[in-house]
């Protein structure tokens, strides 16, 4: 391939539903810090004025962030699985695309977390032999996770050696 | 003893059930023994004011005897229960008494075969013997037999590591390439450990002195020796004094390091031999090598010098009792010798003579940014500090200002100039690194993915990081700030097909 080239975004999205479970979780971390500032602004009268300033900061960056981050990442978000790599696009502002051939992988996992399960979402994990790191692709939608991971176990499962 | 047991211990020592060499349990009682010792001297003299001396040596010398025939005890147990056993598939190392263990490892997957004895130890006769698999976790990957008579040492490191018998056997005793040569020893005190060394003895002088009641003494000697200088004077004595035992502490390591160096290819694998009290010998197995590292840290690269580290599977205890970190093969030498080392150990010359391309000017700016940057945030956290509390800390501001700013870009240069990557033959070769300049020859079969990031910065400058994954040592080397397409084209044509997919023409 010559000229000008880069990368292709993954072929599928994760599932919309992920965009909630995002904001969710922003709004729990959200609404827990502000209950604590709050709280002691109640308690301790000397400070309040310094802990209302900083509650009031914290949502003036919060809230943006809880309604921007999870749509960005919606659209960064990004995985595809051929017959010889996993292909995967992560994060929003900073981006992360990962590529495992698929005969290095080692093993495969999911993992559902009460808030995920509340969505009906799934992380899938892939390890390979690199101490670097797996390649990981959540909010999916649990049944596409369930197929994904018994492909990918089906391919590794008939590769020999210890993938490294 | 009932026949059951009798025929058990029979058939044990047919399996081939061996025991550790008996000696251990001088060489621990001696240990316990001279530790228990250094710390009993300093006391005995402490309370000698207190204390008759004869009571306090009598009540010494029990304790020791006491702790070192216990410790002696607990090290026979130890051996009498312990056996191991190395069959046509498995290294076995099994210990029954109350806890049963058992480890177990296949030998097609041993991957190291490392040889330690310390000054006790070769006195008697041992050494402790790990044998690796090279697997990154658990503790199930190595079999440590501590200690086994040297010989037997010797004969197990050939045997385990010698695959495919008869088939693939070169030279027995095969060709060297590199052993010690004692001009290297001139590097030695370039280093960091250096001024590291030094301090450490003042604080040795001022703890021993403290021992003895002697450090007002120690404190009034110095104050007379050098009653004539200033404050500033007596600093630089000091400064001085400090610089000379770092010097010789550096040069005694680097002579109980690297004495009788030697690093050899046997039946394929490298072996290398080196210590002059505690001596190793460490294998590593030629399917685990992955590439080389040659590292140039700013002294020794500034006298025209490197060093040499090994990439290769598995190669994470550095604990124990190697203090060193075993990745090293090869001191601080001159470069050509380096780079002789490093071709000759992947066996491949273009390895590291191909040439580097450097990075796009973006790259550049964007750490003399990060540069500016980071003096900026300290200067106004000062001066903000300052306006606020005292003066002084304006002043201090701004002298940081004058002094960081180019020393911030002197850094930020340095690490644009360190930026490089290319292609040889077999091998991908990537150099990084602020002080410590590294230049990585990673195996193109060895690279088992990418990661590739960009930040916002980085894509308006049109620049992309790298990550060449590996199962070797840290897991990923990295090619920071390269032109995004340069790179990926780079990354395409390293590992064939593996990129390809997942490219599109930008047109």
């Amino acid at each position: 391939m010559e000229g000008q080239v880069r990368l292709r975004p993954p072929r599928n999205r994760v599932d919309p539903r992920a965009v909630r479970y995002w904001m969710t979780t922003e709004a729990i971390s959200n609404v827990v810090g502000a209950l604590v500032l709050g709280v002691l602004a109640l308690l301790i009268e000397p400070a309040r004025f310094w802990l209302l300033l900083a509650l009031g900061v914290a949502l003036l960056i919060g809230i943006p962030y809880m309604i921007v981050m999870p749509l960005w990442r919606y659209r960064v978000h990004r995985w595809e699985v051929t017959e010889d790599a996993v292909y995967t696009r992560t994060g929003w502002l900073w981006q992360e695309w990962r590529i495992a051939p698929m005969s290095r992988i080692q093993t495969v996992d999911t993992a559902r977390g009460p808030l995920e399960q509340a969505f009906r979402l799934s992380s899938v994990t892939v390890t390979t032999a690199s101490a670097a790191g797996p390649l990981k692709i959540r909010g999916l939608d649990h049944v596409v996770a369930e197929d994904l991971v018994e492909r990918l176990t089906e391919v590794t499962q008939a590769n020999r050696g210890d993938a490294t | 003893m009932t026949v059951a047991s009798v025929a058990r211990s029979r058939a044990r020592t047919e399996e081939g059930w061996r025991q550790l060499h008996p000696r251990t349990v001088w060489v621990t009682a001696l240990t316990v023994a001279g530790v228990l010792a250094g710390v009993a001297v300093p006391i005995i003299i402490g309370i000698a004011d207190d204390v008759p001396i004869w009571l306090s040596v009598v009540v010494a010398l029990g304790g020791i005897a006491v702790a070192s025939g216990l410790a002696a005890l607990v090290d026979l147990m130890r051996w009498r229960y312990t056996t191991y056993r190395v069959t046509d598939e498995r290294v076995e190392l099994r210990y029954a008494w109350v806890l049963h263990k058992t480890r177990s490892v296949p030998r097609e997957r041993v991957r190291t075969v490392d040889l330690t004895a310390n000054p006790l130890q070769r006195v008697f006769g041992l050494a402790k013997v790990a044998i690796g698999t090279g697997q990154q976790a658990g503790e199930h990957s190595h079999v440590t037999l501590d200690p086994v008579d040297k010989a037997v040492a010797e004969e197990l490191r050939r045997v385990l590591l010698r695959r495919a018998p008869a088939a693939e056997v070169e030279a027995p005793a095969g060709p060297e390439i590199a052993t010690l040569d004692w001009r290297w020893i001139r590097y030695a005190p370039i280093s960091v450990t250096t001024p590291l060394l030094g301090a450490a003895a003042f604080g040795a002088v001022i703890q021993v002195s403290e021992w003895f009641k002697l450090q007002g003494e120690v404190f009034e000697t110095v104050r007379g020796l050098f009653g004539g200088l200033s404050i500033l004077g007596l600093v630089a004595v000091l400064a001085v004094a400090a610089v000379i035992v770092g010097v010789i502490g550096s040069l005694g390591l680097f002579v109980e390091m690297w004495y009788r160096y030697r690093l050899a290819r046997e039946d394929g694998n490298l072996v290398m031999t080196r210590g002059l009290l505690t001596t190793r010998t460490l294998s590593l197995e030629r399917r685990r090598l992955r590439g080389v590292e040659v590292i140039e840290p700013l002294g020794v690269r500034l006298a025209g010098a490197a060093r040499v580290d090994v990439i290769v599977t598995g190669l994470t205890q550095k604990t124990d009792d190697n203090k060193t970190d075993p990745k090293t093969i090869l001191p601080a030498a001159p470069y050509e010798t380096a780079r002789r080392v490093a071709a000759d150990v992947l066996g491949s010359p273009a390895a590291t003579a191909t040439p580097v391309t450097r990075h796009p000017r973006a790259a550049l700016w964007r750490r003399v940014r990060w540069a500016l940057y980071s003096v900026l945030t300290l200067v106004a956290v000062l001066a903000a500090l300052g306006w606020l509390l005292t003066d002084v800390l304006l002043h201090l501001a701004w002298i940081s200002a004058v002094v960081l700013t180019p020393v911030a870009l002197f850094l930020a240069a340095e690490s644009y100039r360190n930026l490089g990557h290319g292609l040889a033959e077999r091998h991908l070769l990537t150099r990084y690194g602020v002080g410590a300049r590294r230049t990585a020859a990673l195996e193109r079969t060895g690279v088992i993915g990418w990661t590739i990031t960009s930040s916002p910065f980085q894509r308006k400058a049109g620049l992309v990081t790298l990550h060449a994954t590996t199962s070797a040592n840290k897991g990923a080397y990295p090619v920071y700030d390269v032109d995004a397409n340069e790179g990926l084209h780079f990354a395409d044509e390293a590992i064939p097909g593996l990129l390809r997919p997942f490219l599109e023409s930008q047109d």
